[in-house]
């Protein structure tokens, strides 16, 4: 099946975040497609390479980036989204004039159209943080 | 990009307070950007939902934006199937006749209904 997972909300805040990060490894690892994961409204928190727990906890944003790199996934952190919340790349750092970029490598900054796209082209969204 | 085809139905459903939290205005954004790749769109209001609805807001003294006036546009986006539920409007006491913008009210029925029918359903 195709999938596209959309997440609300940030790290270690609700665990749904974390649910569907093993969703989405769960779901590769019985074959499924993921056409695009989606990261709106506080789940661009997930995006942020700046999150640093501590070493003993779970780096869910190290586990999202290790994922999409292996399985060579579309991550979009949604850019209205993340501006409001400090996560930019390098690109909106300098046109916003901002002192730092902070969005993972291994995610892109896109627009809501692109979670259009996706519910069009995938057999199933699931939202995991609503 | 592209236009996605073919258009899916799909369900929003608004259950939020309109300025407190930042849900509503994320879900209307949803609607607005699925309603620009001309899909079918059912917007539900519901619980707290409703009370995006109020008429009058006067959002600027608390330096927000005025969610309600955003609505208004939907139909500028031919957003036209906007529900919202009877009993959650009833229990807070608004009217459905004297709100920001004009809804369907109906039962909770009606929305079990809309939900079965819809490809995909977005709740936020």
């Amino acid at each position: 099946m195709k999938l596209t997972v959309l997440v609300y909300s940030a790290p270690y805040s609700t665990e749904a975040a974390y649910s569907a990060y093993r969703f989405t490894a769960s779901a590769l690892a019985a074959g499924h497609e993921i056409y695009r994961l989606f990261f709106y409204y506080d789940g661009v928190h997930n995006s942020n390479a700046s999150s640093a727990p501590p070493q003993d906890e779970f780096d869910l944003v190290k586990a999202w980036s290790e994922l999409i790199k292996t399985h060579k996934l579309d991550a979009i952190s949604c850019v209205s989204s993340a501006l409001r919340r400090g996560v930019l790349d390098a690109q909106e750092a300098a046109r916003y004039e901002k002192e730092a970029a902070s969005l993972g490598s291994q995610f892109v900054l896109s627009g809501l159209g692109q979670l259009v796209d996706a519910n069009a082209k995938s057999d199933r969204v699931m939202s995991f943080g609503a | 990009m592209s236009s996605p085809n073919p258009p899916k139905t799909i369900t929003f459903i608004s259950r939020s307070t309109p300025y407190g939290s930042g849900r509503a205005k994320a879900c209307l954004d949803m609607v607005l950007s699925a309603a620009v790749f001309e899909q079918r769109i059912n917007l539900v209001f519901m619980d707290d939902g409703v009370w995006q609805l109020q008429a009058a807001q006067q959002p600027k003294s608390i330096d927000a934006k005025d969610l309600s006036a955003a609505l208004s546009a939907l139909p500028l986006f031919e957003v036209s199937n906007i529900f919202a539920e009877s009993e959650a409007l009833s229990s807070r006491n608004l009217d459905p006749a004297a709100l920001a913008i004009d809804v369907k009210a109906c039962s909770a029925e009606t929305i079990a209904a809309l939900i079965r029918e819809s490809d995909v359903v977005y709740q936020l």
